[in-house]
């Protein structure tokens, strides 16, 4: 054997960290996200003819980004809206994931939701049934109550065969949302009848929400004040409700009974029968609260919107809120660092898209690539290599 | 042929798109790992036998090869994908659901890029129908419903029976399945759990990818078709729950999943049914509501014969303690 | 012995490190063809691990290994077999699923076709020539501890190994089966075959081994041959000081009964009955003993118990010692005060009887709240069928310390004040957590029993096993109970960890408490128990006093069949 030889070559192995440092943690996905960035740059160059791998012409490509959510009034409220709906959803997932229960249903709980809110206001509101038209805040009330209703029988279904049976809930959730899907596309043949021919329905007009917000200083013309219109007013009170959903979340899953029997049931199910925790009870609670929250995101969407369709009303949110919790690691604060990145990769890829005129799904692609880094960085924050040599050892930290 | 006779070909022909994507899932599920990235790969499995057979059709490629060069388009671009995958969820530990969904997300999106740019691999229907031509070897000018049964449906076949053959007849398939059961035991009798990993993985996703073009080019012959693959992908993940890990059943659990799935298309024309178009809704929702019976059934009734591989879903470290 | 031993494999200034951990320090051992080579330590000394790298499941930091002479690098456990070296580990790396032959081939490449029917013939074959009782074609799952263990034995063989190295044999078998056990091993040592065996029982290691490696605290002590050593050197060089290895048993006072079971029965998820017409008594003010071979039926019985798993059919008795003290709202409703008072349950200060007639409901709060109203007698409660929580509420203090202590008794991604809750996290206000309390509570005993850990916040599963038993059993002894279950406390301990833990179980002894102990080593439970029950395959084969029981008798009980009663 050439122990000689062998002497000189590294022999890498792997060796798991201990705790690291917060912010060396932090700089790896900082690092991570910026070099998913560099190569959503080069994939847009090898895919778009008008995009080429140089400096001018990667310059616009990134102001892009920076202009798909920044530079106007409009544009701001439109991310703080998409920002809530989102980070709704993500909220609703944080408890059910702490508890290992894998929720890849959030599409369909949420689109149930905003079927449930739509049907309410088309028949209570004026536009299905002419003899009743409740006012518009009993009516958006009622609108969320059906919604978050649905939103909680959606997820109880697999949580209540997931407690019996031990049912695997991914695949079931996951069925679930094309069950969802295909009940909207029936539901507005059958009985929003108001549909055009094309199978998409007309938005409705009553359950408007309250106007609160009226006016705020302008960011693209410093100094003046801007006029909100009403359905920008929405936009802000969508993101006000979802911003005490966090605070809640936040609390109710740290400094609460139910959070600590999420984590225990979570972490291990053979404790919480040691110590008399009800394992089926606390995922059926669990699942209600994670589909109550999604049905809210639903009723969120329907206002906004005031309208449903299959195929863009929740738009893969669903599962793009999966990432979003986990990768903030079921914490609701750092889950609005995550949903921000990703809308405003979203954003801007949405206005390259347009501006380039190709397909919209160029945002999932960018969103795919940049979350494939930030979940490769992971590694290099709970392992390092080390590399030995024979008689004598190097580490290597990275 | 009658309706019914149609319509159980045109359910036996979809089989195989859920055959291959099944296929595929429980070889990578054998080594422990449940890709849910497994629409994203039949996606873009279809992407790359399309740009493959775009190609080829610019270069003037006889007929034959072109379907060749489709198949092998869609059995690369899938395998990448499942090397994507692996690289991911096995080098670097990444959690297994996280990874395939991320997948999923990026393999849809990015094939529907594709599909509708038209200076990339747009294969307009004419010349779709052209390429469809080359797979309707061996009943090909038949000129009933029977032609539509191209040889990718018998490979599908080939495949599953060989894959059942490869997992309990073989070392290979006795060390993948140890792999799956107990990484642990597996590296200590001395099997390179991360080389096996990575090629059930890659094997698989190629497999699935085939799936993706198959369904593409040889079931729907549209270049619509992008659009639903990524149910048909979800579908093929629950099928494995099923067949209880066993590829020769997909061929007939395929076929039920099939008739489910294509009795929507159906339903106008049978005249007792009279069909409308809300109706038809319902009968697409059919497949995914069996599928939820049928996980439900599996979870009741559980043998211990019949479990998943034990250590599926779960990262394996060596120096772990 | 031959007079000029080859080494068969050396180790060479081996260093491991598991993050600040040193496993192993600069250590160098050699072991010879044809003998049996004990490595001794106490838990945690680093023995597994060193062995574990020359079975290519770790790689060392620093130095070399040298088969015949020659450094040679082992990075998997193929590599090891490629150089005839076979480990076979505490757990065996089995795959459950697969038949025994399955699981011997496992990874072989070897010539020709793959075809099972060859491979169980030769398995046979092989099984016979050392004298196994085997059948190839048994699945795993359906296996006694003691044929897993000969299965991996075939398939170290299988392979060709020269070097066996087993880790902790014997820790599973009954008396005699580790006395077959080593006659093979002798057997195959005169063939040639280097042996090594990993343990830290004395006696085993007088009684097969040639030459005996003591391992303390990562580091090699010495080598010396068996014939020219005792037990009392051994120990010492074990534990590094002059020992007293003497448990304190005090003398139960005024034991009366506590905890009784009446024909308790359970069947497992498969239907296996695990145990069967279980009955004894445990008093207060004693420790009871549980003795038996691994897993006959010890650690379903006190989870059964527990209220985790719902027995077949029996009964468990509480006794609360009540008596002549007054009942309070804390655990009885007005309800059940009156129910019991109609069935003439309680007396007042006084001797008279409490009837409550034509008291209004007022009247009767009051008087409870006066603390007027006394029991008869001990209250008998009914813990079958009850949860864990429903145990709590009842008022039973019930504490009990898991076998799996990670896996059950704590959480191991929470920290030490997070786990602390885990029993009282329902008291105080609603909704909200208490957080106050489990700190101050985790500070008091990582302060007593000098836990080391980097903060009440880190994760205890990165605390080592001594630490963490030390966590657990500091949280079930907090809320001082009346019954106290321990399975196993001090597997995988140190002797420091091990000896405070034995100290703290005498000591809830002495404050009335019913101690349940369920013990492997049989001089423990000799020394530390005042009555031992014994169990085999899941019924009761005897009972006997801890002060005069020989070892002799507790190993004949340990593997007596009771004849099942024909249902």
């Amino acid at each position: 054997m050439d122990a000689s030889k062998r002497s000189f070559l590294p022999i890498p192995h792997l060796a798991k960290r201990e705790k690291m440092n917060i912010f060396a943690a932090m700089g790896i996905r900082v690092l991570a996200f910026v070099l998913g960035m560099l190569v959503c740059g080069i994939v847009a160059s090898l895919l778009v003819k008008d995009i080429s791998f140089n400096w001018k012409s990667m310059k616009s490509f990134y102001y892009c980004f920076y202009e798909g959510s920044f530079t106007t009034n409009r544009k701001l409220l439109a991310y703080i809206k998409d920002l809530a709906v989102l980070l709704c959803i993500g909220l609703a997932l944080a408890p059910a994931f702490k508890m290992r229960f894998w929720n890849t249903g959030a599409e369909g709980q949420t689109l149930v939701g905003v079927l449930a809110a739509i049907l309410v206001n088309f028949y209570l509101g004026g536009s299905g049934n002419p003899d009743i038209a409740l006012g518009d805040l009993p009516l958006s009330l009622i609108m969320l109550v059906a919604a978050v209703l649905a939103g909680c029988i959606w997820a109880a279904l697999p949580a209540l065969f997931k407690a019996r049976f031990n049912t695997n809930e991914t695949l079931f959730t996951l069925m679930m949302n094309y069950v969802a899907k295909y009940l909207v596309s029936f539901s507005i043949v059958r009985f929003l009848t108001n549909a055009n021919s094309s199978g998409s329905m007309k938005s409705l007009s009553s359950g408007r929400l309250p106007v609160l917000f009226t006016q705020m200083p302008s960011i693209d013309k410093p100094g003046t004040t801007f006029k909100i219109p009403q359905s920008l007013n929405d936009y802000l009170i969508v993101g006000c409700i979802v911003l005490i959903v966090t605070v809640f979340m936040f609390v109710y899953l740290k400094y609460t009974k139910h959070g600590y029997e999420i984590s225990v049931v979570g972490e291990s199910t053979r404790t919480a029968k040691y110590v008399g925790i009800s394992v089926k009870k606390v995922i059926i609670r669990t699942m209600l609260v994670s589909g109550a929250l999604c049905g809210l995101a639903g009723w969120l969407i329907a206002q906004v919107d005031k309208s449903v369709s299959t195929e863009s009303s929740v738009h893969g949110q669903g599962f793009t809120a999966i990432l979003v919790a986990w990768l903030a690691r079921f914490n609701p604060i750092f889950m609005v660092a995550t949903a921000g990145i990703v809308v405003f990769l979203n954003k801007g890829a949405s206005r390259i898209a347009t501006d380039y005129s190709i397909s919209p799904s160029l945002p999932d692609v960018f969103i795919g690539i940049v979350l494939f880094f930030i979940i490769g960085s992971e590694f290099f924050v709970n392992y390092k290599l080390k590399f030995s040599f024979a008689g004598k050892a190097e580490e290597v930290s990275k | 042929m009658s309706h019914l006779g149609n319509f159980l070909v045109d359910s036996l022909a979809l089989s195989a798109t859920f055959i291959y994507g099944s296929t595929g899932e429980i070889l990578t599920e054998k080594a422990g790992h449940l890709n849910l990235g497994i629409p994203g790969v039949m996606c873009m499995g279809g992407a790359g036998g399309c740009l493959m057979i775009s190609i080829a059709m610019n270069w003037g490629v006889p007929q034959p090869l072109i379907a060749l060069l489709g198949v092998l388009g869609a059995l690369i671009m899938g395998a990448l994908m499942g090397a994507l995958y692996s690289f991911f969820a096995v080098t670097l530990r990444a959690n297994q659901n996280v990874t395939g969904l991320t997948m999923t997300t990026f393999g849809v999106a990015l094939m529907k890029v594709l599909m509708v740019k038209d200076d990339i691999i747009y294969l307009k229907n004419d010349r779709l129908a052209e390429a469809v031509a080359c797979f309707r070897f061996p009943f090909a000018g038949r000129g009933d419903k029977l032609q539509t049964l191209g040889f990718m449906f018998f490979l599908a076949v080939i495949v599953a029976v060989l894959a059942t053959y490869v997992l309990n007849r073989t070392r290979t398939g006795l060390s993948l399945r140890a792999v799956g059961e107990n990484p642990a035991t597996a590296d200590a009798a001395g099997i390179n759990v991360t080389r096996y990993k990575y090629l059930a993985t890659i094997i698989g996703s190629g497999i699935a990818g085939l799936g993706g073009l198959y369904y593409i080019v040889d079931w729907m012959g549209s270049n619509e078709a992008y659009k639903t693959i990524e149910g048909l992908g979800w579908l093929s993940v629950a099928l494995v729950i099923f067949v209880l890990w066993k590829p020769w059943l997909t061929i007939p659990s395929g076929f039920i999943f099939s008739v489910l799935y294509t009795c929507a298309n159906h339903v106008s024309s049978i005249s007792w049914i009279n069909g409308t178009m809300e109706d038809t809704y319902l009968f697409q929702m059919l497949p995914y509501v069996f599928t939820i019976i049928i996980l439900i059934v599996s979870s009741v009734r559980n043998k211990r014969e019949n479990q998943p591989p034990a250590s599926l879903g779960l990262s394996y470290f060596r120096e772990d303690r | 012995m031959a007079d000029n031993p080859a080494v068969a494999l050396e180790f060479k200034n081996i260093t491991k490190t598991f993050g600040h951990v040193v496993a192993n320090n600069n250590v160098t051992l050699d072991v010879r063809k044809g003998e049996v080579l004990s490595i001794l330590g106490e838990n945690g000394c680093g023995k597994t691990t060193l062995m574990n790298m020359a079975a290519g499941i770790y790689f060392p930091d620093h130095g070399s290994i040298l088969i015949d002479g020659h450094p040679v690098t082992i990075r998997s456990p193929k590599d090891a077999y490629e150089h005839k070296i076979g480990m076979i580990h505490q757990h065996f790396k089995l795959v459950d699923i697969f038949t025994a032959a399955e699981n011997i081939v496992l990874g072989l490449n070897e010539e020709g076709k793959y075809n099972i029917a060859n491979v169980n013939a030769r398995v046979s074959e092989i099984a016979s020539r050392y004298g196994f009782n085997i059948d190839p074609k048994a699945k795993i799952y359906d296996m006694s501890v003691s044929e897993k263990q000969t299965v991996e034995i075939i398939k170290v063989l299988y392979r060709g190994a020269d070097i066996l190295i087993l880790d902790e044999p014997t820790a599973v078998l009954t008396l005699q089966e580790i006395k077959r056990l080593f006659e093979v091993l002798r057997h195959m040592a005169a063939d040639g075959k280097s042996v090594v065996i990993i343990t830290h029982k004395l006696n085993e290691v007088m009684e097969v081994s040639d030459r005996v490696a003591v391992m303390r605290k990562g580091e090699h002590i010495a080598t010396v041959d068996t014939d020219k050593t005792t037990i009392q050197q051994l120990t010492d060089m074990m534990v590094g000081y002059k020992t007293d290895l003497n448990i304190h048993r005090s003398e139960p006072v005024s034991p009366r009964p506590r905890i009784e079971v009446k024909h308790l029965s359970l069947r497992d998820k498969e239907g296996n009955q695990v145990l069967s017409n279980v009955s004894f008594k445990a008093n207060g003010g004693e420790i009871l003993g549980i003795a038996g071979i691994a897993g006959s039926g010890q650690r379903e019985l006190l989870e059964t118990i527990a209220g985790i798993l719902r027995p077949e059919k029996g009964e468990i008795i509480f006794h609360n010692p009540k008596k002549d003290r007054p009942v309070t709202f804390y655990h009885k409703t007005l309800r059940q005060i009156k129910k019991l008072a109609r069935e003439r349950c309680f007396h007042y200060p006084d001797g008279s009887t409490v009837t409550f007639a034509g008291k209004s409901n007022r009247q009767i709060r009051d008087e409870v709240r006066r603390e007027q109203v006394l029991f008869n007698g001990d209250e008998i409660m009914d813990l079958r069928y009850k949860t864990p929580l429903e145990i709590r509420n009842l008022g039973v203090k019930l504490s009990f310390v898991p076998e799996d202590r990670l896996g059950m008794g704590l959480v191991g991604n929470m920290g030490i004040s997070d786990n602390m809750m885990l029993r009282s996290y329902r008291k105080g206000m609603p909704v909200f957590l208490n957080l106050v309390k489990p700190k101050k509570l985790g500070q008091e005993i990582v302060d007593k029993l000098e836990v080391v850990t980097p903060s009440l916040r880190a994760p205890v599963r990165r605390l080592s096993g001594g630490n963490l038993q030390k966590v657990l059993v500091g949280r079930e002894i907090s809320s001082s109970p009346k019954v106290l279950m321990a399975a196993y406390p001090v597997r995988g301990l140190d002797i420091n960890s091990s000896y405070l833990i034995y100290e703290l179980l005498d000591e809830q002894k002495r404050t009335g408490t019913a101690v349940i102990f369920v013990g492997e080593d049989l001089d423990v439970l000799m020394e530390l128990c005042d009555r031992i029950i014994v169990m085999n395959s899941g019924s009761i084969t005897g009972t006997v006093d801890g002060r005069t029981v020989t070892k002799d008798k507790l190993g004949f009980l340990m593997t007596k069949q009771v004849k099942k009663k024909q249902a």
